[in-house]
């Protein structure tokens, strides 16, 4: 297979480390540093590895290099009426689409539309080894072979390189409308298990301060009956578009504040509110922040508990960020690791200490 | 014939049956209910066929979560017709559903002509419980959206029943939409249909469901269930739109009017939920129709870019005369995935060696088209030889590469879904066109 100039560079270093036995730490464009447990090994910059290779609107898929930045896809898909519909974090500028498929992250929409990697349809890898490996395609239904592609959504580079990527895309909503309502965290909780369970065009909701945010999407004639339905109050469209990607790219003053550990809950949306009770909730309660000083394990144990886990999102690092793997798992992912990345080249330790 | 088949009733059982198989290190071929068209199911003489038929109950099914907790025996629209009181149902609607397994389903990431908006089994599955070769017990995914690590709960999806025996599985039920109705378009020529579900994709459209058939299918399944569809046609597209009423309604006339711009020859919406059904009924019994018309039938599964639809279909005439059989066409059109049925009678000599020449040839134009050779029904025993042409030996041996991590000794369903070397080497040596030989880069054993 013919590799372009700027992958051939990405895998002569590449290799060159792996003979070397030394680590490389892939990196587009930096903005999630912060994710992950440990940054170990030389940069490998992908930014040099980037533009779309494909992108027609009717067939709902793009194929870019993994360095091409996430707001030049975003435009372009603006332009033709379409978008990504995980909204994935940007976190800044300088996102890759490369690091926002490694990092796996969705935004508001994906307790609605689904996550990053149900987008994912098709991705290279690059091996330690060199090889360049082709997985899934440009196709909406494909099932020859493991799904390697969504393996590596989330995978935080630590099985390879890559390379690049098709993501299937959907024509951007006609309209949108959020609206706002007074309520308590309870009422809030309640109120969007209740909208669930019915056909309602909502993409987002959350709860934060008193106040809960609803968002809908779809046709004007589908709105309109929901609003009837919903009632609460219309937010402006600046304000609206302010608030969710406020909450998207953590740019809200909630997240800034640094003097406290803040904790990311993924639990089932109808886990009671108690620790777990949360500041924020996103994700009609699948997803809640907690700021707390209370020791890791016992934040932890909650979690479980309650069927989900907890990651230690930004803060003092006084304990791993990433909720632990339980040793069947672990097992299995050490397994894996040796498989692609037999001397721990690849972004080593940065999904855990172990590997 | 296997060796031996077991019947376990409970999770703990299908554990002590891997742990007795590994310790003997027999293979084990798990089953579901038998539905599977690549024969991913198919025992192996010295191995165990382990049938998840009767762990079929559904343990729990939350109505404010939305999600459903069941045995990976129990049948597809079984969860369905239990979400029904609650207006919940679960998306993915193969349609075999009367019979296929949610174990099947997951072991296949199956399909059915609601994906196009509510996904495959992939987009449906919360959460799944099972065990390794070894009787480890694994759980991945569940009631939270997020897990961390690597995504396993997706490498285990449509992993044909190679890495693990699923044991439980975690559903994902959506409300049930207040409205739907189906348009049903008539063309004068299937390139023409096959452009017309291009047109509406990109007129911003996603129907519930978007599939085609041409004329040699409605002929086929008209008298079987007199679904009123229009036989002067040379393919029927089928649109359905649902949602509020309003939003059906506008949505309905957009449909209609892309279809006709695209040439359409007349357009029928379903003005009842009887006649919807109705509709649907003819698509959905269309491969039993193959079977009254034809004593053997051959079901293809590709997936090409929607763009190539009337290409592909154009080729299949071609390759009719080529190799002097029949082809009917039935598809999930807006995903692209194909479904040629390629008709024939195994009790005439040659004509099954045709078909099977036939279909290779068609899945290779899939591969070329920058397509899949399956989009749904997996790779199995049957197209094993066809993943030659679509992975190189370095993907191929990524595969092994995770297998080996699941299951080191190889004893999990073997022989399926990934071929080795040599089994290419041999596939390449069955289809030797036009005197050259396929990957003549492989060693050859
Ligand atoms: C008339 C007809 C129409 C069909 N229509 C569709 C369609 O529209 N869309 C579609 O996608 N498919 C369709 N199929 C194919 C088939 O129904 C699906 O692949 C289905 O998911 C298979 O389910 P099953 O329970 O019959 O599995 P089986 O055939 O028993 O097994 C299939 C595979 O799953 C594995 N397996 C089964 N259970 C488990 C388990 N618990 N743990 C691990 N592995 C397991 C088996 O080893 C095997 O590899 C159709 C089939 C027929 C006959």
């Amino acid at each position: 297979m013919s590799m372009e100039t700027s992958l051939i560079e990405l895998r002569e270093r590449i290799l060159a480390a792996n003979a070397a036995r030394a680590p490389l730490r892939l990196r587009g464009g930096g903005s999630k540093d912060f994710y992950g447990e440990a940054l170990a090994g030389e940069v490998l910059d992908t930014r040099g590895h980037v533009g779309i290779i494909d992108y027609e609107p009717s067939e709902l898929v793009i194929t870019a290099r993994c360095g091409t930045p996430l707001a030049e896809i975003e435009a372009t898909l603006a332009q033709h009426g379409q978008c990504l519909p995980f909204e994935p974090p940007a976190f800044g500028d300088d996102t890759t689409i490369g690091g926002a498929v490694a990092a796996g992250l969705s935004g508001p929409r994906r307790a609605y539309a689904g996550a990053a990697r149900d987008f994912v349809l098709g991705a290279h890898l690059v091996d330690a080894q060199g090889e360049l490996l082709r997985f899934g395609g440009q196709v909406m239904k494909n099932v020859a072979g493991f799904d390697v592609s969504r393996l590596l959504c989330g995978s935080l580079g630590v099985l390879g390189l890559i390379a690049q990527v098709s993501l299937k895309v959907l024509p951007r909503p006609r309209e949108e409308i959020s609206l706002r309502f007074d309520a308590d965290i309870a009422d809030a909780l309640a109120t969007f298990h209740r909208w669930r369970a019915q056909p309602l065009p909502i993409t987002a909701t959350a709860w934060h301060d008193g106040a809960a945010t609803v968002r809908l999407s779809g046709s004007p004639s589908a709105l309109h009956a929901a609003r009837a339905t919903l009632g609460g109050a219309p937010l402006n469209d600046a304000d609206a578009r302010t608030w969710w990607l406020g909450l998207r790219d953590q740019t809200y003053g909630f997240f800034r504040d640094d003097n406290q550990p803040l904790w990311r809950l993924s639990l089932p949306a109808t886990a009671p509110i108690d620790i777990s009770g949360g500041d924020l909730i996103e994700w009609s309660g699948a997803l809640r922040w907690l700021r707390s000083e209370a020791p890791a394990a016992e934040i932890r144990a909650t979690a479980s508990q309650l069927g989900g886990t907890a990651m230690l999102w930004r803060g003092a690092r006084a304990a791993s960020m990433f909720h632990p793997l339980s040793p069947i798992q672990l097992e299995l992912h050490k397994r894996l690791k040796r498989q692609f990345d037999p001397h721990g080249i690849f972004n080593r330790g940065r999904l855990s200490a172990e590997f | 014939m296997p060796l031996a088949v077991a019947l376990p009733k409970t999770a703990a059982q299908v554990r002590e049956v891997l742990r007795v198989c590994h310790a003997l290190q027999m293979p084990v071929v798990a089953r579901g209910a038998g539905t599977g068209l690549s024969g991913g199911a198919m025992p192996c003489a010295d191995g165990l066929v382990l049938s998840l038929a009767k762990l079929n109950r559904i343990l729990e099914l939350d109505p404010i979560a939305c999600t459903a907790r069941v045995e990976p025996g129990v049948r597809n629209l079984a969860v369905s017709e239990a979400a029904a009181p609650f207006g919940l149902y679960y998306a993915p609607d193969p349609s075999s559903q009367i019979a296929c397994s949610i174990g099947g389903n997951v072991a296949e990431n199956s399909g059915g002509v609601h994906c196009l908006k509510y996904g495959l089994t992939v987009h449906n599955v919360l959460g799944l419980r099972g065990y390794t070769i070894e009787g480890e017990e694994i759980v991945l995914g569940g009631g939270a959206l997020d897990t961390p690590g690597l995504d396993l709960l997706a490498l285990a999806i449509g992993s044909e029943g190679l890495l693990v025996v699923v044991t439980e599985v975690t559903l994902r039920l959506i409300p049930k939409p207040s409205v739907a109705q189906v348009v049903m378009a008539s063309f004068d020529d299937v390139a023409k249909a096959g452009d017309a579900v291009a047109a509406i994709i990109a007129a911003g459209i996603i129907p519930a469901g978007l599939e085609m058939m041409d004329r040699k299918a409605t002929v086929a399944v008209e008298p079987f269930v007199q679904a009123g569809y229009d036989l002067g046609a040379e393919a029927i597209l089928l649109a359905e739109s649902d949602g509020t009423a309003g939003e059906v309604a506008d949505e309905v006339a957009e449909i209609e009017r892309v279809l006709k711009a695209a040439g359409s020859t007349g357009c029928v919406v379903s003005q009842s939920e009887a006649e919807r059904l109705r509709f649907w009924s003819g698509r959905k019994n269309a491969f039993p129709a193959a079977g009254r018309i034809s004593p053997d039938y051959y079901c293809m599964d590709g997936t090409i870019p929607r763009k190539h639809l009337g290409r592909m279909l154009r080729a299949i005439e071609e390759m009719e005369k080529k190799y002097a059989l029949r082809c009917m066409n039935v598809f999930h059109a807006g995903d692209g995935n194909l479904h040629p049925l390629i008709l024939f009678d195994a009790h005439q000599e040659g004509e099954w060696d045709r078909a099977d020449r036939f279909g290779a040839d068609i899945l290779a134009l899939c591969v070329a088209l920058g397509g899949t050779i399956t989009g749904e029904h997996g790779v199995g025993i049957e197209k094993i030889g066809s993943m030659c042409v679509q992975f190189t030996p370095s993907e191929r041996e990524a595969f092994f590469a995770i297998k080996r991590a699941f299951d080191a000794d190889g004893l999990l369903n073997p022989g399926k879904a990934i071929p080795t070397l040599h089994r290419c080497a041999e596939f390449g040596r069955m289809h030797v066109h036009d005197g050259q030989l396929p990957f003549a880069d492989l060693p050859r054993f």
